[in-house]
């Protein structure tokens, strides 16, 4: 039975070789580790490697495709006949408010174009399909089914029907990576809809929550209160609903509050979302002050007094410093 | 000549399907249980064909597992290696013993692998996952015997070595 390499080799083997082997391989491991995390080129690597990676995502997000549609397919009539009342209940209603609001964003737009502002409420967005891949850190990442060639840029905030998700993070040639508000090493600038209050809601260890770690004791905040995006870094546009706080304590420290959050969107069952095109308007620290005040040309002139006929004569010293106070009036 | 060939596609092809499983994602709830199966599927390699598998084949592994998911570069390659090394060290024992003990020594295996992957994503400076996170190498261990059988059972029937 037994071949006859392994009576050569004792049970116990303890082969240097191998040793040495494993020795190596760890050692290209961790420099292959350090190296991607300093410059993060495996991203570059995947880019290239594409052709065959994105297939198999496709390959692998059939599973997930396939109970959607079972569950379709067996779903009950009376379910669906349900589902179907609830959603056309659902558009009536959201008809209603857009008509409303048709016009207060006509007078709004007007407004802005008075007030000479960009803002828009237009959105420019487009509609991707998560693809159910399993990336494996945690579960605070999604896969979309469009990529460079669709015009998917890193970067772009990824919203659905509730509230923001997250931001592109890679982007491949047909499908990107979404990093979801959840992930702890994803930050997010908000504002407190109520008080309009301002901070930062980071992704939460445990996943499927938002913490916001630095609240003034002070600052009014309740339990309830809705957050939105402040717009504040430019990398999400302002006004989008994110969460809401659920519970309120101090830090250990005492130093601050902490407030627990349940993030808006759908983070765990969305199958659809919108990738939002237009990037938020950079809300930078303001643009440098023009020189206001008079024009230019109405500016005195050393040579022309031309406020005071030069026919009087005497004090002549005195003139030039009166005549520039009165212009300064002037206008 | 053709079983040969048919050996090794089946070779290849649980190979890739472990690849394939691991991407594929369970509903929320399951989702702590999934079994890390390239592991799996490479132990049991290790443990039927010992001139099969080596390390170099495990680094590959697990750079394509990498690839795939795309964490970090030589993760699941260090993880791998460390894994088919203890396992072909180990191997003659681990032959030979009863099922129960073959499951407990693959249970020490996946912990020993989940600590790898901990140290290094806290190095990357991750934080601390939750603790259902641990789950996952008892299920593992749970499915070995069955993948055992199951998979011996297969090849005594397509009869290939």
């Amino acid at each position: 039975m037994a071949r006859a390499r392994d009576e050569s080799s004792p049970l116990f083997a303890g082969n240097a070789a191998g040793t040495l082997r494993l020795i190596f391989y760890l050692a290209l491991a961790m420099v292959l580790m350090v190296l991607d995390h300093r410059n993060g080129w495996l991203w570059r690597v995947r880019y290239g490697a594409a052709v065959v990676v994105e297939p198999v995502y496709r390959l692998a997000g059939l599973p997930a495709v396939g109970v959607r549609t079972l569950s379709v397919a067996f779903a009950d009539r009376q379910r669906l006949t349900e589902q179907n009342q609830r959603l056309r209940e659902d558009l009536l209603l959201a008809n209603a408010k857009l008509n409303r609001m048709a016009a207060v964003a006509e007078q709004n737009q007007r407004l802005k174009e008075l007030l000479d502002t960009q803002h828009s409420l237009e959105l420019n967005v487009q509609l991707a399909r998560v693809i159910g891949v399993d990336m494996g850190a945690y579960r605070y990442q999604l896969t979309l089914n469009m990529g460079a060639r669709d015009g998917v840029k890193q970067g772009q905030p990824v919203i659905d029907a509730h509230g923001v998700m997250g931001q592109v993070k890679e982007v491949l040639p047909t499908t990107s990576v979404v990093m979801l508000v959840t992930d702890p090493a994803h930050a997010i600038p908000v504002e407190i809809e109520r008080s309009g209050l301002r901070t930062v809601a980071y992704g939460s260890r445990d996943g499927d929550q938002l913490t916001l770690p630095n609240i003034p004791l002070a600052a009014d905040v309740r339990v309830g209160d809705h957050l939105l995006t402040s717009g504040l870094g430019g990398r999400f546009p302002p006004g989008f609903p994110v969460g809401e706080i659920r519970s309120l304590a101090p830090s250990p420290t005492g130093m601050f509050m902490v407030a627990q959050a349940q993030p808006a969107a759908d983070i765990d069952r969305s199958e659809d979302v919108l990738l939002l095109h237009d990037q938020a308007e950079p809300d930078g620290p303001p643009e440098p002050v023009k020189s206001m005040g008079p024009p230019s040309d109405l500016a005195p002139t050393p040579s022309a007094t031309p406020t005071v006929p030069p026919a009087q004569t005497g004090a002549p010293a005195v003139k030039p410093p009166a005549s520039s106070a009165t212009q300064g009036v002037q206008p | 000549m053709s079983r040969q060939r048919l050996s090794t596609w089946w070779f290849i092809g649980t190979l890739a399907f472990a690849l394939l499983s691991m991407l594929v994602p369970l509903p929320g709830v399951l989702e702590p249980f999934k079994p890390y199966w390239p592991a799996l599927i490479l132990l049991y390699w290790a443990l039927e064909s010992e001139d099969r598998v080596s390390l170099g084949l495990a680094f590959a592994i697990g750079l394509g597992a990498d690839l795939l998911n795309g964490v970090v570069l030589g993760e699941q390659a260090l993880r791998l290696c460390a894994l088919v090394f203890i396992a072909l060290r180990f191997r003659s024992r681990l032959r030979f013993f009863p099922m129960w003990q073959q499951t407990l020594a693959v249970l020490a295996l996946l912990l020993n692998d989940r600590l790898l992957l901990l140290i290094v994503r806290v190095l990357a400076g991750a934080s601390l996952p939750p603790a259902s996170w641990w789950i996952s190498p008892f299920v593992g261990a749970l499915l070995w015997p069955f993948l055992f059988l199951l998979l011996d059972d297969l090849r005594a029937r397509l009869r290939i070595q």
